[in-house]
């Protein structure tokens, strides 16, 4: 996705003279473009993430839209407050976007991962969060966040593209309505696709209704949803996210809140470090049960 | 250390502008006034003289009462406001809200934000030509707070001498002696190594703030600037002055009618 990003920022960038790209020092191998063609616009702020996120909103109030980048969890947690203070309640342009997330950075280690991250922004106030699973909903969002003057996270992760059977929708993508639903799946981020390779060949393929949301806080659940719910009456939700503020959570509460009725419920989540080691992206969704097989397995439970 | 000529000509606001403090934490049986004191005399070398598009923030906002007083003297506060200070359903809380005045451009109270957004503002100045000032006000122990120096090395490497920096030096922070806590982290030496131009004086001043500020922005060289504004917290009451706890404590009403008598004195109102 990072190409991707980059080619459409140094798009963006030419036709609107109020973008501004700064780096926290990252960006070797990806970012040349940029620095090459935004000129001034694009500054390099150094490894100093929370002076970078002050910079942006200053840069903000004066009528740029700023792009903070960094890797996820540099640019997250290290400067929470600067995100709280000074662009969330100003409600500031300050578009926050972190590479990797979730496990992304794999055996670089948990410095490195983003799990929590979707927990420490989406309640900020004014604070939008983007989680795209696929190349083509990340472009979705892009337009989207550049649409608007307000604060906004994106998670930019290692995404395929869509498959076939899903469309894309204002929240993200989607199966068509199915009469035959007997579950229904509600994804997010880029582990989505492990979804996709578990229900390839599935025998219970036909029978899942498939949601892959990109857009946090979740304050409504999409018409889409609830009628599938309401059709099916069993829910699994996947997120490379640990449980706690994440897509699960907000599905569970808005259930209850809708008293959809739901006889299974299934939370599939990042589970942190439980054996205390380390290893890739794909090890550690494996040791959170989000990889290939068990999401399979765990839609047998289903039927 | 430069100390300008006296400027008798300010004075009568100086203390017209004390008793204001004083009235609004009085009022409020509310702290944080040695703060306010030591750094209001900074505070109407700034903002009765910038420009319409120049910004200030106040990076300590726990001095709100003295940006609240000056904006009201400047007639950005309306005197409606100001009587709702610290009560229920106000505008002005004890440290600066978010999107309340537009001459309050960010709400501070969490040290060490002030300088990375002024900078911020001054960078974008740069971008679009325009030749405004960036105003921030610190207080000393605000340099403790490690963005302070990012923000500063920032300002350094981007060139930003359309930045204006004071540091309201009055020697102490929450909980002792400014230097015996991390050291003289406000010193002229150590900010002219990063490489901020830097120039020391009596913050109580306002002749010489004014005569400091206008020299250094003539300067353009490149280089951000610092003015490290000496001063006595508590500044205008004696039995304030350089004390800890005034940091912290209300007026009796003994004590704010003292104090009223000697500002009515000493600043000939």
């Amino acid at each position: 996705m990072r190409k991707h990003f980059s080619t459409y920022i140094e798009q963006i960038a030419e036709k609107e003279e109020d973008i501004a790209f700064i780096t926290g020092d990252l960006g070797y191998n990806a970012l040349e473009n940029l620095a090459s063609k935004m000129g001034g616009r694009f500054i390099n702020a150094g490894v100093a993430e929370q002076n970078m996120i002050g910079i942006a909103a200053g840069m903000a109030s004066q009528g740029y839209r700023v792009i903070c980048y960094s890797i996820a969890p540099f640019v997250v947690y290290r400067c929470l407050e600067q995100i709280r203070n000074d662009v969330c309640f100003h409600n500031l342009p300050v578009y926050v976007v972190g590479n990797g997330g979730g496990y992304g950075y794999g055996i670089m280690g948990s410095s490195h991962h983003a799990i929590e991250d979707i927990a420490c922004l989406s309640g900020l106030p004014n604070m939008r969060c983007f989680v795209p699973a696929f190349i083509e909903d990340m472009k979705v969002c892009l337009g989207e966040m550049f649409a608007h003057k307000s604060p906004a996270y994106f998670r930019l992760g290692l995404g395929k593209n869509i498959p076939g059977y899903l469309t894309l929708k204002s929240y993200g993508a989607a199966t068509d309505e199915n009469t035959m639903g007997a579950l229904t799946i509600i994804a997010q981020c880029p582990v989505a696709n492990n979804l996709v390779a578990a229900l390839k060949e599935h025998k219970y393929k036909d029978h899942v209704e498939l949601f892959v949301l990109n857009k946090m806080p979740l304050t409504a659940l999409p018409e889409d949803i609830t009628g599938s719910i309401m059709r099916t009456g069993k829910v699994l939700t996947i997120e490379e996210h640990i449980s706690i503020g994440g897509l699960g959570s907000a599905i569970a509460l808005l259930i209850n809140e809708n008293s959809l009725p739901v006889s299974k419920f299934v939370s599939l989540h990042a589970e942190g470090y439980p054996n205390g080691l380390y290893g890739s992206q794909s090890y550690h969704q494996h040791i959170s049960g989000l990889d290939e097989e068990n999401i399979s397995r765990i839609i047998n439970t289903y039927f | 250390m430069e100390v300008g000529t006296p400027d008798m000509g300010h004075k009568r606001l100086q203390g017209k502008l004390r008793t204001k403090i004083l009235e609004l934490h009085y009022k409020a049986n509310s702290g944080h006034i040695g703060c306010s004191l030591s750094c209001i005399d900074i505070m109407i070398s700034i903002l009765k003289f910038k420009e319409p598009g120049d910004t200030f923030i106040l990076s300590k906002g726990h001095a709100a009462t003295a940006l609240y007083t000056m904006l009201n003297e400047t007639g950005e506060i309306p005197d409606e406001a100001m009587e709702t200070f610290y009560k229920n359903a106000t505008t002005l809380p004890a440290h600066p809200a978010a999107l309340k005045y537009a001459a309050i451009p960010f709400a501070t109270g969490s040290l060490g934000h002030g300088l990375p957004l002024g900078a911020g503002i001054a960078k974008a100045y740069k971008l679009k030509s325009a030749s405004w000032i960036s105003y921030v006000l610190m207080s000393d122990g605000e340099t403790n707070e490690g963005t302070t120096w990012e923000a500063g090395n920032f300002a350094v490497a981007n060139k930003l001498d359309n930045l204006l920096v004071f540091i309201d030096k009055n020697g102490l922070q929450g909980f002792g002696n400014t230097v015996d806590i991390m050291g003289d982290t406000a010193s002229a030496k150590v900010w002219e190594a990063v490489g901020f131009e830097v120039v020391e004086v009596d913050g109580h001043d306002i002749g010489s703030l004014l005569q400091t500020k206008r020299k250094l922005m003539e300067n353009k060289n490149g280089k951000p600037k610092l003015i490290i504004a000496n001063t006595v917290k508590g500044k205008g009451i004696s039995y304030m002055e350089n004390k800890l706890e005034w940091h912290y404590l209300p007026m009796t009403e003994t004590q704010y009618n003292e104090a009223l008598k000697k500002i009515e004195t000493d600043y000939n109102l």
